[in-house]
């Protein structure tokens, strides 16, 4: 059960990012923020390590007492960053790999949404009275992934 | 992949369309090349992003451009090569086509297109350094 997920554009600032309401939510963004330099130590020493690694999914980056953050770089350099309870009993590997996939494929259908500018923050807007239908399909892109969002704070899928 | 008439039909009237609204004063001429031109390169943003979802990582340019050149390449013009006209206007978006993919994995570059004898058409990148 996922308590934190974001998604991090090219240039480090944040598309989406949604944490469970009960908590500090702060401290989350705050987690997220700090995972950006592991994500980056990861990528850079890809590159230079002779390990043939050319997976998406970055795996753990850091643990902490609570919660264990975990990374997933797409090829257009978009970061996703999860955070999981560490007191659930322990999600397998294979578990959080399924979540993001689902991640960068509702990522995907944001991207090809015409109505969609690449760099904008991914948020379904309340209808407003007179726009242009042009928003509904919008609106519905953006609470699809919402939705898919919610549901990887319910359950693991 | 969806039949390939449905895209060329669009591309038509995409390009009549918005030259017809040039005529009527709206834009000066030469911004309807660049009109199509960024149409072409969101589309091309919104397909890199479908195509590399499987792909493994890249680890540097050179894999990109390889990637460009094999699969993207293929792919998006295997169908479409023997179709293409003399008429810069037909171009335009798929110039900016190529400039989008390259874009959304992190090359900046220019993409102009230069038919010398038909049917082969010619796409010169060029890429700026950072």
């Amino acid at each position: 059960m996922a308590v934190c997920v974001a998604v991090i554009a090219k240039e480090n600032y944040p598309l989406y990012i949604r944490s469970v309401p009960t908590e500090n939510e702060l401290k989350f963004h705050y987690m997220v923020h700090t995972s950006l330099d592991v994500v980056d130590e990861k990528i850079s020493a890809m590159g230079k390590a002779l390990v043939d690694q050319r997976e998406l999914y970055l795996g753990l980056l850091y643990p902490t007492e609570d919660y264990k953050v975990y990374g997933y770089v797409t090829n257009s350099k978009v970061k996703f960053v999860m955070v999981v309870d560490s007191s659930n009993t322990a999600l397998r590997d294979n578990e959080i790999r399924s979540m993001f996939r689902k991640l960068h494929n509702s990522y995907t259908d944001v991207m090809c949404n015409p109505f969609y500018n690449p760099g904008d923050r991914i948020q379904s807007r309340q209808r407003v009275e007179g726009q242009v239908s042009s928003l509904n399909w919008t609106v519905s892109l953006c609470r699809a992934f919402d939705s898919m969002v919610t549901s990887m704070m319910i359950q693991v899928c | 992949m969806a039949d390939e008439a449905l895209f060329l039909l669009l591309h038509n009237e995409l390009v009549s369309g918005v030259y017809k609204s040039a005529e009527q004063g709206e834009v000066e001429n030469g911004r309807c090349i660049t009109k199509l031109e960024n149409m072409g390169f969101r589309v091309g943003q919104g397909l890199i992003e479908r195509f590399t979802k499987d792909t493994a990582r890249f680890k540097d340019e050179l894999d990109i451009m390889k990637f460009i050149c094999k699969d993207f390449w293929t792919t998006v013009f295997k169908k479409q090569i023997d179709n293409l006209r003399t008429n810069h206007q037909y171009l335009a978006f798929t110039c900016g086509l190529i400039r989008g993919g390259l874009s959304n994995l992190g090359i900046k570059s220019i993409v102009t297109a230069e038919v010398s004898s038909m049917p082969a058409c010619k796409f010169q990148v060029m890429i700026q350094k950072s």
